[in-house]
């Protein structure tokens, strides 16, 4: 089976396995956990974690200090408190949790900072020329450190998938390492999630492939897409990458993180993302320190159902606010 | 106040609902059973009536999740089968042989139309009475029920076009037809058994296995619901003496057999001297042959559904695993992992993998077999994580590892989900290994590299090979095997010319 050899900084070189991939075989398997119907306790378990495991975003040209800090108001409490707690108390519920982090630009960094001070709520940035990654390195590696000495606590960068198309591996393999390494600046560290783009890269083995080059390189997390293109996060293509991480988990005993992003709107399709964690890599993955959601209309549809298990019906769409 | 609680959930970190739940246990998801009612006696299907056994003998049938008896089932004695026969042969005769094939096909789509109507009516018996998961019946064996009516509805008036050299004149049916059919997919099979032979101009008698008649009961009511002219099908449930009056009876022309390789034996002699056809789909011992270079997780996904789909009770079931010796313990690493995730349980619980065993006597002869497989050596495996109800014929998806080809799960076949595992290490080898058994009914084989699979499957003596998946099937698809897997085709083309005249 085809190999990459890639160079590590200090001379040793590591041998990454192209793993082949079955398509039709994957796209059944994830298929599979569509099927699972999870109901009752198991339900609310299920929308609660996923509301925790959100990571609230807005990547827009037009972002402002004042969206910022109406997207972090929400991300402390998604739902004011009092529209809730009656029945939080009747069943004995702890409150609605917040959200893992908020994703912004790195210009917004330190709006967000300043709004979530106290909450121990992530802040996560886009950085390396983020959506397209074109850009040169070392604009890339200011890029991360602005975002880091800012006080962004997670950044999520794109990996250069022009060079990992035409075959340069070596390429992708260092800029992840050099992001790595500008994730620690100013006495922050950062936790790094690689971004693959899943959607541009043509076919799962390469998804398959990406995967085990990032990890190898350092990544926190593996996250499927910007949300800037179609297909982004989809159930097969996050098994295939749920997969690389059970496998390199088998070799190295070392727990990497994922993050679907894009196209995930509703609970139903985030509980059947729980479920294949939990079927694949196991419920010790079922954390927001090692599974996240890259989404921003799924919260509202989370504190919907979650409404309606708490009060047997459904709340008009409006009591929810829209940021 | 609230600042505080929320701080709490951060210094926890993990963001939980309280209560039972907290680690996201699937919550019991029960498939209801109130669309089904279930008459306290069921009787026999013949002439387009339900009528009391001539012997006034009912036997039970038993729920296998739960060893409770749902419902008693008449016991057709020879006289039965002699009514069904005779109320066959008149609807031949009479009615069925004078319609056109247009009209044939007009009862036929009807009926799947019915069944598509009550499919889950039809999911939640076959469920109760057999023990496979809701998930099963609900999303393969009754949508494959409809469309194996659907798809021999439209051969009914291209039968020319199926038989080489006919011209434009139809090929003939047979006359009647008996056909009997196993516990595995009671249902299923009855549709790959009466779809092609009503499409083809022929009547029947079918005896379902005794420990699942239900469904093929139900079925009755919806050829009643669809108008098919009386004896045009028969059913007469029973145990193997009703089977032996059947297979005797002087008056058929065909049998249809799908079920043990001894039954078989015993059927393929009585028909000795006779001038009544045959086909026999017996048992399998199929090989499952995984090459280095496969899409590994994918693989793993094709023997879990290979050997523990309906709980191995699969004619074609992928029971011996054959992997190249160089990702041998990789692959059973990931097997074993996977296998942890598996749901047994409750069948009517939509989130259960595997349900029960179908009776009492089968868990037995599994759990025999496994002895003595454990008696002849190999590394036994069964989930640890796995518990099973305390009721009901449960059991644990196993494997033996390291087995030599001597041994008997090697040879015989254990219609459970056990499955054999042993190496090989050139292709050669691999089609050596697969074809060691005196079965012939499937195989598998797994690589990324085409000319791989296709070297492999040339040298493979199996009547259905599946290249990266494994139990896949669909009407269009002939299905059937060699040596003691028996002969004759069922599905597709292939499948009319075992009912006509060619």
């Amino acid at each position: 089976m085809r190999t990459i050899s890639i160079q590590r900084e200090n001379g040793s070189s590591v041998a990454i396995l192209a793993v082949p991939v079955d398509e039709v075989g994957a796209h059944e398997r994830a298929d599979f956990f569509t099927k699972r119907s999870i109901k009752k306790d198991s339900k609310l378990t299920a929308l609660y974690m996923a509301l925790s495991m959100c990571d609230l975003t807005t990547l827009e040209g037009s972002d402002t200090p004042g969206r910022i800090q109406q997207m972090c108001a929400k991300a402390r409490y998604p739902v004011p408190p009092d529209l809730i707690a009656p029945y939080l108390l009747k069943k004995n519920l702890r409150p609605i949790p917040s959200v893992a982090a908020v994703c912004v630009y790195p210009s917004m960094v330190p709006v967000a900072v300043k709004a979530l001070a106290g909450s121990g709520i992530g802040i996560a940035s886009v950085a390396t020329a983020f959506p397209s990654g074109q850009a040169p390195l070392e604009v890339k590696i200011e890029d991360t450190r602005f975002a880091v000495e800012k006080g962004a606590t997670e950044i999520d960068m794109v990996i250069n998938r022009g060079a990992f198309l035409s075959g340069r591996y070596q390429e992708v393999f260092d800029e992840i390492v050099e992001i790595k390494r500008a994730c620690s600046s100013a006495g922050n560290e950062a936790h790094l999630k690689v971004i693959l783009e899943t959607g541009e890269l043509g076919s799962f083995d390469r998804v398959r492939l990406a995967s085990d080059i990032a990890i190898e390189a350092g990544a926190d997390f593996i996250k499927t897409s910007t949300g800037k293109i179609t297909p982004a996060a989809t159930l097969p293509v996050t098994l295939i990458m749920l997969q690389a991480i059970a496998d390199h988990y088998k070799r190295t005993g070392k727990k990497v993180g994922m993050k679907p992003a894009g196209g995930i709107r509703t609970s139903k399709q985030a509980i059947h993302y729980l479920c294949m964690v939990k079927e694949t890599l196991g419920a010790d993955w079922l954390t927001p320190g090692l599974f996240r959601f890259g989404a921003s209309a799924l919260v509202n549809d989370l504190l919907k159902q979650i409404y309606k298990e708490l009060t047997g019906q459904y709340y008009y769409d409006k009591v929810f606010s829209l940021d | 106040m609230h600042t505080t609680q929320q701080n709490k959930i951060k210094a926890t970190e993990t963001n939980t609902a309280m209560g039972p739940n907290e680690t996201f246990e699937y919550a019991p998801s029960i498939e209801s059973t109130d669309i089904v009612k279930i008459a306290p006696k069921n009787k026999l299907f013949i002439n387009g009536k339900f009528i009391e056994p001539t012997s006034g003998k009912y036997f039970p049938t038993i729920n296998p999740a739960t060893e409770e008896k749902i419902s008693e089932i008449a016991d057709a004695n020879a006289a039965d089968v002699d009514k069904a026969v005779k109320a066959a042969r008149k609807a031949y005769t009479n009615v069925w042989s004078k319609l056109s094939g247009k009209e044939r096909g007009r009862y036929l789509f009807r009926i799947a139309r019915i069944i598509q109507e009550r499919a889950r009516e039809f999911a939640v018996l076959e469920t109760l009475d057999n023990g496979k998961p809701i998930r099963e019946s609900r999303d393969i064996d009754i949508p494959l029920v409809a469309a194996h009516f659907f798809y021999y509805a439209g051969w009914a008036d291209k039968l020319h076009y199926a038989v080489p050299g006919s011209g434009l004149k139809q090929p003939k049916p047979l006359g009647v037809v008996a056909q009997i059919i196993p516990w595995n997919f009671p249902l299923l099979m009855a549709a790959w058994k009466i779809a092609p032979a009503l499409a083809c101009g022929n009547t029947v008698v079918l005896k379902p296995a005794e420990s699942t008649s239900l469904s093929c009961l139900l079925l009755a009511e919806v050829l009643q619901e669809a108008g098919l002219p009386d004896g045009v099908v028969n059913i007469v449930t029973g145990a193997g003496e009703t089977g032996a009056a059947l297979v005797s009876h002087p008056d058929i022309n065909k049998i249809a057999f799908t079920g043990s390789t001894d039954v078989g034996r015993l059927i393929l002699k009585s028909v000795a001297n006779t001038d009544k056809k045959l086909t026999l789909e017996l048992g399998g011992k199929s090989a499952h042959i995984i090459y280095e270079d496969a899409a590994i997780d994918q693989a793993v996904e094709g023997v879990i559904n290979g050997i523990y789909f309906n709980q191995g009770h699969v004619c074609c079931a992928g029971s011996r695993l054959l992997l190249e010796e160089s990702i041998a313990d990789t692959f059973v690493d990931k097997l074993k992992l996977r296998m942890e995730k598996l749901r047994v349980g409750n069948p009517l619980d939509k989130n259960t993998d595997i349900g029960a065993i179908n009776s009492a006597e089968e868990h037995q002869k599994i759990k025999r077999l496994i002895d003595t497989g454990k008696t002849e050596g190999g590394e036994y495996y069964e989930p640890s994580s796995l518990t099973l109800p305390a009721k009901g014929y449960f059991h644990k998806p196993c494997f033996f590892n390291k087995v030599s080809s001597a041994f008997t799960l090697s040879r015989v076949e254990v219609f459970g989900p056990v499955l054999a595992i042993s190496t090989f290490r050139t292709t050669q080898e691999a089609i050596m290994k697969a074809n060691d058994t005196p079965y012939g009914l499937a195989a598998g084989v797994w690589s990324e590299k085409g000319s791989k699979i296709h070297k492999t499957a040339q040298g493979l003596k199996a009547g259905v090979i599946w290249a990266n998946t494994f139990n896949k099937f669909d009407p269009t698809s002939p299905f059937g095997g060699y040596f003691e897997s028996g002969f004759g085709r069922e599905g597709g083309r292939h499948g009319l010319l075992p009912y006509l005249e060619v």
